[in-house]
């Protein structure tokens, strides 16, 4: 089962490392990883989706609590949070008809043409991680020359946020 | 008034109450020293290698309960302390280690004696911190501390550029610390507590196994109105040696691998195993699917990650131990246990650890006349081995931090310098070593610090000749071929230590034993005994790796 884990850290060089070693030590495998800053000035976030069961999990959890650097871990569960993912497509388009083929669906799927030439077109696209991993399979057909994706970020639904819930062991 | 960074060091650490330190000087933790040198509340034991300071104020926080301190240069002092911050975070013991570092414009450019200590160190420390601005330095020390000392204890490591050290800057020591996300918890929750008590009044086969963070948390004496209130046995685990007395006739002594049969065929039996301050390790689960199979489990401990890690919970209390326990204390009630005992008692009879006591000078014949003659109130403190081992069956431990090992991380090399550590915390014991000839091998350049301080130490080596437990392994499970096992080319250990300066006598027969620890104590200063006993002698009972602990080897 996959999970998506928000967390609240220490801003500082060295943080992204040892967060990651955490994983790999205990043998944890990520799947994707997003870090950014938060609406707090030294605090940032990061969104890690992870495999595992939930006894897994909770390892997880508690053993991302133990960092004294970790201020916060929430388990993000899927029917109670907004994800989303953005991802950098460039395909090859060398005719015309193709060119159209591919704006019509760029337009369907609410995406946008950010640099072109004769040769290529990129494309950018924000959704869940279903929506972004079907425009690419769309789009393979044409020859993909290179993807870039940020890795899912995520935020709890409504009201509350990651501060007002509970922490996971509590 | 500005300070120098240094001098903060200082001040901070006579803030801390810090009286003690060990360590070794070099190029960029010179500054300190320089500060060091002039600073009279402050007693500086150098050691003779980086391992050793760490070790040494590992037992010194074992022995004490306070925060031991170590420091280093950058670089190989920085790698040389590694094994002795590991071995201190497996145990959980408080260390705050200071290590210099190259000055920050040099940082990442591979400077002369420059490695990443944080980096190198962020598994096996519970926090560090690379301090960039020397601003900060009294806040991180006042939070070192702070870390190293509650909740789960553990090491810390402060890297100290030299420029940090030398820059200066107003100093005032914070007089309150406050982590965000660093919150222990330390009362157990009550509702949890009440459900415990529930368990415990309706268990028929209940055993308490109480582990290393009874001693840490201060927690004997409700471990023992606990026990005493409900008939429970205790049996321990390494780390938990002393915390009950063994003396009692409640104790079980120490479970698992080398454990009392009594002990592991009671946990195997149990209805409710009781896990205080424990993290169910291999050593004492054996195979982990047969592991208390018939029982609850009642797991209390102040790390929650140690709960449902190896063994699931079924009532999990996170808190405090002496907490917790004066909690369950109040509300279960007393309890008979008769039938259980009964049979515990029959195992005791039938199944003692026992050895061939024959006329040759056996290992655990040693270890029983040093108990006999330290009348279990020494401070045992042990290398790694078979050694170790004997001296967890054959002394009968009944305080807290009186038995200093290193469990998790069974570093060969721990006992003479944890010693040290022992003996300048607690001046007033007696403080005996039981070291085996390849383990002494591996820090015995520390003869230089405790017979150059005057320490008034036994070291015991239970000289086998072997890496004897390696040894022993080989034989039962690699057909005794014995790789690299033999230690031809020993040193004579008498001669070593007189080399030192130092008083050591050699025993080969049973009859100079006695004499010769009755002569070791009354000499008060350091004396080591070379025991040469036979070097097949094996550590019964046995469970064999991947075994469930009810199979014991050694015993019929
Ligand atoms: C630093 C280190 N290296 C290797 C080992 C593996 N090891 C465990 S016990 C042991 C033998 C110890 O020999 P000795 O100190 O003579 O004790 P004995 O078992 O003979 O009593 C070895 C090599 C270890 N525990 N620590
Ligand atoms: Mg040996």
């Amino acid at each position: 089962m996959r999970h998506t884990i928000a967390v609240l850290v220490k801003d500082y060089p060295g943080i992204l490392a040892k967060v990651a070693s955490l994983f790999t030590r205990r043998g944890f495998n990520i799947e994707s990883l997003a870090v950014g800053h938060t609406e707090k000035t030294g605090i940032s976030r990061m969104t890690i989706v992870v495999e595992g069961d939930e006894r897994v999990l909770e390892q997880i959890t508690k053993q991302l609590n133990k960092l004294i650097d970790v201020i916060k871990v929430r388990d993000l569960q899927f029917q109670n949070s907004v994800e989303r993912e953005l991802a950098l497509i460039k395909v090859n388009t060398n005719s015309l008809p193709i060119r159209s083929e591919i704006i019509q669906m760029v337009d369907i799927f609410r995406a946008k043409i950010i640099d072109v030439n004769n040769q290529i077109m990129t494309i950018e696209t924000t959704g869940t991680e279903d929506k972004v991993n079907a425009l690419i399979e769309l789009l393979r057909p044409f020859g993909l020359k290179e993807v870039v994706r940020t890795g899912k970020i995520a935020l709890s639904r409504g009201s509350r946020d990651i501060s007002t819930s509970k922490k996971q062991d509590e | 008034m500005k300070l120098s960074g240094a001098k903060i060091v200082i001040e901070c650490l006579k803030k801390e109450g810090v009286k003690i330190i060990f360590g070794y000087p070099g190029g960029a933790i010179m500054p300190v020293y320089d500060v060091l040198y002039s600073e009279p509340s402050i007693r500086h034991i150098l050691t003779r290698h980086e391992q050793g300071a760490a070790h040494a104020a590992d037992g010194y926080a074992r022995a004490t309960g306070r925060v031991g301190v170590c420091i280093a240069t950058s670089g190989p002092g920085a790698t040389n302390l590694v094994t002795g911050l590991a071995n201190a975070y497996l145990d959980s013991v408080p260390l705050v280690a200071f290590t210099g570092q190259v000055p920050t414009h040099l940082i990442g450019t591979d400077a002369f004696q420059e490695v990443y200590s944080s980096g190198i160190t962020s598994s096996i420390t519970k926090n560090n911190y690379v301090v960039r601005k020397v601003e900060d330095l009294a806040d991180i020390i006042k939070q070192a501390f702070y870390i190293a000392k509650t909740g789960r204890p553990g090491p810390v490591l402060v890297d100290l550029p030299k420029d940090i050290q030398l820059a200066q800057t107003n100093f005032e020591y914070p007089k309150k610390v406050n982590v965000i996300g660093y919150n222990p918890t330390y009362n157990g929750h009550i509702k949890q507590i009440k459900v415990a008590a529930q368990n415990i009044a309706e268990a028929k086969r209940p055993i308490i196994l109480a582990g290393g963070g009874v001693i840490i948390s201060d927690a004997s004496s409700e471990l023992r109105d606990l026990a005493l209130k409900t008939n429970i046995p205790v049996t321990t685990t390494l780390m938990g040696l002393g915390s009950f007395p063994e003396t009692h006739p409640l104790s079980l002594g120490m479970l698992g691998m080398h454990g009392t049969p009594y002990a592991n065929y009671a946990i195997s039996v149990a209805d409710l195993i009781i896990a205080l301050g424990a993290r169910f390790d291999d050593r004492i689960t054996g195979k982990l699917a047969d592991f208390g199979s018939q029982a609850k489990v009642i797991h209390i401990d102040i790390d929650p990650a140690e709960i449902g890690k190896n063994v699931s919970a079924d009532i999990p209390i996170v808190g405090d131990l002496k907490k917790v326990l004066k909690r369950l204390n109040e509300v279960v009630d007393k309890k008979e246990n008769m039938e259980w005992l009964e049979t515990i008692e029959d195992w005791k009879r039938k199944y003692p650890l026992k050895y061939d006591n024959n006329e040759e000078l056996k290992p655990q014949f040693v270890i029983e006349k040093v108990y006999e003659i330290t009348k279990g109130k020494a401070v045992i403190v042990t290398d790694v081995g078979q050694h170790q081992m004997w001296a967890a069956q054959y002394y009968q431990y009944t305080t807290p931090r009186t038995f200093i090992s290193s469990a998790g991380l069974g570093t060969m090399g721990y006992g003479l310098p944890a010693a040290i550590g022992a003996k300048i915390g607690c001046p007033e014991k007696k403080v005996v070593c039981i070291s085996g000839d390849g383990s002494f091998q591996m820090n015995l350049q520390e003869l230089a610090t405790a017979i150059g301080h005057n320490l008034n130490i036994i070291v015991i080596i239970i000289n086998n000749s072997y890496l004897g437990m390696v040894r022993q392994w080989q034989e039962l499970f690699f057909d005794k071929r014995y790789a690299a096992t033999n230690l031809v080319g020993n040193p004579d250990f008498v001669k070593l230590v007189e080399a030192y300066g130092g008083t050591a006598i050699r025993v080969s027969k049973k009859q100079e034993l006695y004499p010769a620890l009755t002569e070791a104590l009354s000499l008060n200063k350091f004396v080591l005994i070379d025991c040469l006993v036979p070097g097949e002698e094996n550590v019964f009972p046995m469970v064999p790796p991947g075994s469930s602990v009810s199979e014991m080897l050694g015993v019929d």
